[in-house]
Formats: C-alpha cells, structure tokens, sequence
C-alpha cells in the first residue's frame, strides 16, 4: 500500500506493506536508526517518536496508521545544528550515559512540554514513566527537564 | 607542583553527548552493510536433553535460506568459556539450559528465517534435570557436565584463627540462613553483532555491543582457529552492560563470525529482548548460612559462614565471583576467627556470571541484617554495632591483609551519613512505634476486628544502615595493568585512546578529563579514538570498577610522559635553569622568571620541527598482591573503598508495599574526576540495588525463565525510587590517578540491604529472603504456584 506523511517537517510517500511496524520503517527504510527497539512490546519506550505531537511507541504502530499524520523523531528535534533546549540540558545535566533510552525520553518530556510547559516533579515523572533507563536512575533527567520548563518560561514572560 | 584542579572534578559533559542526543551515535545494531545476511538461533525445549538428531530436510531447500551454520562449521575449539571451557558454540551432543543453542539459520530476511527455524526437527531424549543448587553436590545427582566429574564449578574456603575457640569465649551464638535470586542485568539495548570477512590476509572483523573487546577476539580467534592479530573486534556504542555483554557477546561474535567467514558475506545476529533474557547470563542467586559468635560489648568473636551459589549451566566468571564473595563475606568487621567456605555448583538453570556488584550484594544482604540484629539483641543502635567491630586504619581483614596506605574511611562515611539523615533519633522513634504487619491468617481468610486499622495508621516509615568495604579492581584474579595511547598533534590537539572499553558509564570522558589536566588544555581539544583491537593494546576487561583506578592510572601515566619530553624541549631551548618551573594551565604554558605566557600549541608545533616525538603508549601495573588458595589468606587487594547507604522507607502494613522515600549515599571512591558522572553512578547505582531490593527477579519453572520482557520482568521506572543523594568523601589513597579508586559498583551493592533493615525498623520483622516484595512482606512466602506460568506467554 502506498501510505502519506510527514516525516520531520519533510513530506514523504512511500510503498510499503500495511502489516510492517513503523519502528522497521523508520530504521531500515529512512535509515533513521535514532530510534531504538529496546523490547519490542511497547514496555520500554526506546522506540517513542512523535505522532501530531504525541509520544507513541513505534513498536506498536502499523505502517498503515500513520497515514496523513506527522512524525517527530530525534534527528528531526534540533533545528539543524542548533540543540533543542531539552537536548541542551540533558547534557549539561549529565541525563546520559549509555544513550540508548535517551531519543526515546528526550521526545517523551518534548511532548510533555509542548502541552504542559510547567510541569511539577510528578508530571514529570508520569511523562517519562513509560522510558525505561537502566543506566541514570532518571534524577538527572528529571533536572534537564525542570531546567527547560524554567527556560522556556523566563523567556515566555514580557520582562 | 601543586596547582589547583582546572578540569578534574569539575562537571564535564561526556564526550559522546552530542551524538547520543541527537540519535546519530552508531549502537551495533544501527551497523548495515551491502550483502549483509542475517543469522537465526535453532533451539529446544528442554533444560537438559541429549541431541538424537536434527532434521533439517524441510527447510535446507528453501530459497530464503543461504546456508545452516552448526557445530561441524566450528574448526577452532568447539567450546569456549571466560575461565573453563565448559560451553560449547553450538550444541549438538547435548543441551544443558533452555538458553543452549543448536544451529544457526542464515539469510536475507530475519522474518522468513524465524518461520523456517520452527519447520526443523529435532528428535532428543529428556534428561533427569539439576534445579536446585543444594542438590548439586549430592553423590546421586545427575552430572550437568560430566567430563568435570562433579557438579562443583569452584570451592573457595577461607581459614583464619581459631573457629571453635571463639565460639566458646563468645557470650552469644546466633546463627541464620539468608537467600537471594536470580536477576536480569536489563541493559536496555539487546545484544547484537555483525561480522564482516576480510581480505584473506586479514581475516575478519567484528562490530558489536561488546563490553570487553580483547575477551571477544580470543574467542573468536580461538573457534576460528586464528591467530589474534586475524581478528579485529570494534566496539559499537554500548547501550549498557553492567557487567552482562561479555560471555554472551564474545560466543554471539563467536558464531557471527564463523558464518561470515564460511559464507564470505558479512553476517548480524540481533536479539529480540525475550531471547537476551532467556541466554544471556544473570546474577547469582545464593544462599549464605551465617553462624556468628559475640559479646555482650558487641564485639563479634567468630564467624563461621557457608555460602552456595548457583552458576547454572556453565562455568563462566562463577570462580571470580565467589572469590570475591569469600573475601569479602565477612563485610567490613575485624573479626579474629573465621571460617568461610563459598561453593559455586552446575545446574541446568540459567547460567550466572559477571553482574555489576560480582558477588557482593549477595553476602552484604546477609551480614547487614546480622549485624542489626545483634544490634536490637544487645539493645544497640544500628550504628554503635558497627562502630565496636568495623575496621579502623592498620585492621586486619578475614583474609589476613593489614589495611595501609590508604585512608580507611568506613567509620567516616558512617559518621558522615549519619549526621546526614539524623540517622539514630529517627531509628529510634521508628521502633517504638509498635504497630505491626497485618499478617494474613490462613485458616481463617476473614479479618478480624483487631485487624482494622485507621487509614493514618497504615503507613509506617522505616529507616536503615548498610555498610561496605570493596576490594579495587582485579586482585589477586589475575595480573593487572593498564594501557593508553595518546599523540599530541602539531596545532596542539590530542588523540587519546585506552585499552579499557568503555561500557556507557562515561569513562572514555574520564579518561579526557584527566589527559587534559595533565596538560592543561581544554577538554575539546581532545579526541578520544575508537576502541580498536587492531591498534589499542589489551588492557584487560572493564570489570571490578577498575576502569577509573587502572585506565585512569594508565592515561595520566602517558600523558605525563609526553609533558615531560615538552618540558625537557623547553629546557633545552631556553635554557632554563633547574628550578624554573614550568606549569601547563589554561591551554598555555608558563616558565616561571619568564614574561609571556607561550600556548600549548606552539609548544607543540616546536616539539614537530625540532623533531620530538609526541605519541607514545604508556602503562600502569598495579601493585602486587598475593593468595594462598587452600586458606584463604593473603593481601586480596592493593587498595579498598568504603560506603554508606542509609535508607528511609515507608511500609503500607496492610499491602506490605514498600515505598523508597530517599537513599543517602555516602562513598569514599578516593577522588572525583568526573563529577556529573559519579552523580550518575550513584543515582544508577542505588536506583538498580533498589530493584534489587524491592522487586526484580528471575523465576523458573523447570530452568525455564517466566519473565522474558518487560512486561513480566519489572525494573524500577521514574516513579519508582524517591530522592537520592549522593555524597563523596574523598579519602587519599597512593595508588590510581591522583587517588581516584572505585564508584561503579559500590553505590549498587548495598541498597538491598538498607532497605531491608529500614523494613525492619518500620514492621519490625526481619527478612531472610531478597526481593522484598509484597508477599514476602505479608506473608513470608512466594505466592506463585510453581508449576504454573504467569503472564501472557
Ligand atoms: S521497543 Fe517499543 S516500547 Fe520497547
Ligand atoms: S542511559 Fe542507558 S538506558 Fe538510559
């Protein structure tokens, strides 16, 4: 089948079996190996990208789905070679260290913030419960996160 | 020269930051190349059975197929193993655990190859099976591998003093049995690899998730039957280990690479999470009995301790973990007589090895809880017990080992964590407030008056102590030295390269780190290179938290050979006099008496056309330590840090849910040279020891692992675990770049044990058994039928 979309901010047309799961079609058809398969049932989040600005695990969407719809994934996030805030905080925070969580994570607190810029600790950590992370113990990604609403709302304010 | 630390210390963003941010950081599945196959594991059923036959007829035509892969393709050694060859590549005599495999399939499509697995036939007859350990050794057990002649994979005793003897001048004798289980490293990212033939001349490389890339290329070059030099092993990012992407990594590269190399096309496997965990190794599950003798001061006289634990079906790192166990079963407390003996035995369970904390947690969980309960026995803090017993500068240890030259700070990281947390007046409050565990009544399933309780009165809180003393990186394991490469361009930037692969902790930052301070020059200007085996020399495994310590070690020795030549340079050049000083700071040099300032790069740039040579590889050794194996005796390791983790819990009494509030964490890790990234081992540490504690487990039915994904197999999530802070007390030690030791696997071993004893203070009930989940709270027992699967599969 022939399916439509927008895959970082470039529209995209391509012929496909209906039945293929979105995390193949990104890694093996775009080369877009940002985003991880970590389990494959929709437990880990290693494999969020964004749907019309949801977070949603690519394991679990069919080809046939995303018809129309617009996908973030984490080579779409930076605005060339200008980081993302929350990219930027995640690395000054020290919220990496093997990275194999981290596009996933990083596009869940995107989301996140795109419709909750103030986000408290809990929402924070409901936003991110899905991503798991061996490795940090998820307090310094919990900071990056802070960090950023706190960014973008001194720059949202008139003064 | 003393001067002030420019970048040690100070938090540094990791080097590969960007990279991994952004997605653009290569992991090994992300490799692809032109004509590369994939390759599809053939198994059985079974946890023991001997191999009749296998019938490949209904598949071997089959277009989708390009070739089978099985035992008769092994030309080099047919089995492999980290320290007994115990493991065959593939199986074909025998299996020995449901994880064993028997052949591979190999072609284009991963998909198709995993119908056609299913078609193959394979006629086997079941063997009695080996499931519990305490079985193992019993004259009439089966034997798992009987060409070893026993089920025992390894015995470490230990002999110190006189056991009977104090046991008799002890006023008190306590003795109980503690267990723990088997878990699942996690690491995020599933094992994958791909091999690529080369030219003839130069045999074959291998890109994967490997955590020890010189371990890898042994056994590859050994089933290959190729000398090393023919086997080139690149290290892809690595999307955590923990411990768990060796042996599993190194037979995965093993078979990817005798498929490459028969095929002559490059060749992936890739694991989907269910079958990472059904045959990658664990950790050990153990049961400790300990037996201690003491006074009425407090003061312990003897100890008598007998621990087995269960490798499973093969040998892998078991000697090593033991061994460590052995050392350190008695934990941080001078004890005059004591009496250890640590088994490790086959059974056809999963098979355990190498897991971040390698034979710690385990024996920690049983001593801490001993020790407080000694302490409400003798109506002591948690605290004061530890202060009568535990060891001071000059102590001798179990094994005999004086413990000098370095600060022993485990009374200091006590105090510390205690003034932190107001540790003995929140205990003691705790424990008078009597309340207990609803204890569920069998015989009569409906709740009596008694048992109401108001909502406010549900919630208990609970706080507890763990300490630790940890032997540094190798001892007397083996031999142990470290290497580093570093070449100084002519514009000033450096290429530096170690021998310790890095496993996603962040210590190729480290290691930046302290290359740049040797010289004083910003981080950026330097570039770390890839872990190559065809070009970094073999440093050993990053295991035993000794990456920091031994690489750190070796980098800073390289690099401060080179500033010496640059300074010699400048000697000549300039004549200085002896005692002009020369300091490396701020990306430029300084001579003292001399006016201006010259920057490193035209330092470096005259080292070029006076024809100096600014690359060289450098080494660190490790001093010597030695063992008598038959006693146990002997200086362990040439240095040891020290914590302190206090737990602060609440406890529904009516559910038995725990909940972590927060964990203090006080570490003498010697210095800090990567802040941001020691912040990270701790959190990560004490999040994973706390899964540990409260929840994770393997279970098995026949050898057969029930939690296969995440689904089942539950690891702690962001809101799981409260608040964690971390606190460094930085103690001076001879040894490892400017006294820099271990923090890796410290901050994981003793989480487990401070929540139990935190459970205790809230309930007041002791537990004998890890995880410390709902039912063993409530009830004391495991709820699972054990012959019933649970969850979806
Ligand atoms: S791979 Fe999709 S949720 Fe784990
Ligand atoms: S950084 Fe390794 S899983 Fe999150």
């Amino acid at each position: 089948m022939e399916v439509r979309f927008k895959l970082n901010g470039k529209e995209e047309e391509v012929t496909t079996e209906p039945y293929l799961r979105l995390i193949d079609l990104l890694r093996d058809y775009f080369n877009l190996t940002g985003t991880k398969e970590g389990c494959g049932v929709g437990e880990c989040g290693a494999c969020t990208v964004l749907i019309n600005g949801r977070a949603v695990n690519s394991c679990l969407v069919l080809a046939g789905q995303i018809e129309g719809s617009e996908i973030l994934t984490i080579e779409g996030l930076a605005n060339g070679e200008i980081l993302d805030p929350l990219q930027k905080n995640f690395l000054l925070h020290g919220a990496i260290q093997c990275g194999f969580c981290t596009p996933g994570m990083v596009l869940s607190a995107s989301a996140l913030l795109d419709k909750n810029p103030d986000p408290t600790e809990e929402e924070i950590k409901d936003a991110i419960a899905g991503n798991l992370c061996r490795c940090t113990g998820y307090k310094q990604i919990i900071n990056a996160v802070k960090e950023t609403a706190k960014e973008i709302n001194s720059a949202s304010k008139p003064f | 020269m003393n001067k002030e630390f420019s970048v040690v210390g100070k938090p540094v963003i990791r080097e590969d930051g960007i990279d991994k941010i952004t997605g653009r950081a290569k992991f090994a599945d992300d490799y692809k190349f032109p004509g590369m196959l994939h390759a599809v594991m053939l198994r059985i059923p079974s946890a023991h059975a001997k191999i009749n036959s296998i019938d490949f007829s209904a598949v071997e035509s089959d277009e989708s197929l390009v070739s089978i892969i099985t035992a008769d393709d092994v030309h080099g050694a047919k089995k492999v193993g980290m320290i007994k060859n115990d493991q065959p590549i593939f199986c074909n005599e025998k299996v020995v655990t449901p994880g064993d495999v028997l052949a591979m399939l190999v072609g284009e499509s991963e998909a198709k190859l995993h119908e056609l697995v299913k078609k193959i036939k394979v006629d086997f007859t079941p063997l009695p099976l080996l499931i519990d350990p305490r079985k193992s050794l019993e004259p009439d057990a089966v034997l798992i591998h009987p060409e070893e002649g026993s089920n025992l994979i390894f015995h470490h005793p230990l002999r110190k003093g006189n056991i009977e003897k104090g046991f008799a001048e002890s006023d008190f004798v306590l003795e109980q049995t503690y267990s723990t289980q088997l878990i699942e490293h996690s690491y995020l990212e599933p094992e994958a690899v791909v091999a690529i033939p080369l030219e003839t001349s130069l045999g074959v490389k291998v890109i994967g998730s490997i955590q020890n890339p010189f371990t890898a290329r042994r056994f590859v070059a050994e089933v290959l039957d190729f000398p090393l030099s023919k086997v080139r092993i690149q290290q892809a990012h690595l999307g955590g280990s923990f411990g768990g992407k060796d042996d599993i990594m190194c037979i995965l590269s093993a078979r990817a690479a005798i498929a490459a190399m028969k095929i002559n096309r490059p060749v992936k496997i890739r694991y989907t999470r269910e079958e990472s965990i059904l045959e990658s190794y664990k950790r050990h599950p153990y049961v400790l009995n300990y037996k201690v003798g003491y006074n009425k001061s407090g003061k312990i006289q003897a100890m008598k301790i007998d621990i087995l634990a269960d490798g499973g079906a093969y040998a892998s790192m078991s000697p090593f973990v033991t061994w460590r166990t052995v050392v350190q079963a008695t934990g941080p407390y001078e004890i005059e007589n004591v009496h250890t003996d640590v088994r490790a035995v086959y059974t056809n369970n999963p098979y355990t090895g190498a897991m971040r904390g390698f034979g710690s947690p385990q024996p920690i969980f049983a001593q801490e809880s001993l020790m407080d309960e000694i302490a409400v026995r003798l109506s002591m803090t948690p605290d004061e017990i530890r202060k009568v017993n535990g060891y001071k500068s000059g102590s001798i240890t179990a094994t005999g080992q004086k413990l000098q030259n370095h600060e022993v700070n485990l009374l200091t990281v006590l105090e510390t964590a205690e003034e932190n947390t107001d540790f003995r007046k929140k205990w003691v409050e705790n424990k008078k407030d009597k309340s207990q565990l609803i204890e569920y009544d069998f015989s009569s399933p409906i709740i009596n008056e008694t048992q109401f309780i108001s909502p406010d009165r549900l919630i208990k809180k609970g706080i507890g102590l763990a300490v630790s003393f940890r032997g540094c990186s190798l001892g007397a394991e083996g031999t142990d030295a470290a290497s580093a490469y570093i070449s100084i361009q002519n514009d000033g930037s450096v290429y530096l390269d170690c021998g310790l692969a890095e496993n996603g902790q962040g210590l190729r930052t480290t290691y930046s780190i302290i290359a740049a301070e040797v010289f004083g020059i910003s981080i950026d200007q330097i570039i770390y290179l890839e872990l190559d085996t065809g070009i970094t020399p073999d440093s050993g495994p990053t295991v035993a938290s000794r990456a920091t310590l031994m690489g750190g070690g070796a980098v800073k020795a390289t690099a401060e050979i080179l500033r010496k030549r640059l300074e010699e340079l400048m000697r000549n050049e300039w004549n200085l006099k002896s005692d002009d000083e020369i300091v490396f700071q701020n990306n430029q040099v300084l001579i003292t008496n001399h006016q201006s300032p010259i920057t490193f790069k035209d330092i470096c740039k005259l080292a070029y056309q006076r024809g100096v040579s600014l690359a060289t590889i450098g080494w660190y050794k490790s001093p010597s330590v030695g063992w008598d194996e038959h006693v146990g005796q002997g200086d362990a390791y040439f240095t040891y840090v020290y914590g302190c983790q206090v737990a602060e819990v609440r406890v529904n009494i009516a559910t038995g849910e725990i909940y972590v509030d927060k964990v203090t964490a006080v570490h003498d890790a010697g210095k800090v040279i990567n802040m941001l990234g020691a912040m990270g081992q701790v959190y990560g540490g004490v999040t994973q020891g706390a899964g540990y504690g409260i929840f994770e487990e393997v279970t098995t039915d026949k050898g057969f692992i029930r939690e296969l994904n995440f689904d089942q197999y539950t690891i702690p999530t962001s809101k799981d675990i409260g608040e964690i802070d971390p606190i460094f007390v930085e103690g001076k030690d001879i040894y490892g770049p400017w006294g820099a030791k271990s923090l890796g696997e410290p901050t994981l071993e003793l989480t487990a044990s401070a929540i139990s004893n935190a459970v205790y203070n809230a309930v007041g009930k002791r537990f004998f058994k890890l995880p410390l989940n709902l039912e063993e709270v409530l009830l004391s027992k495991k709820l699972r039928p054990e012959d019933l699967k649970r969850g979806s599969k």
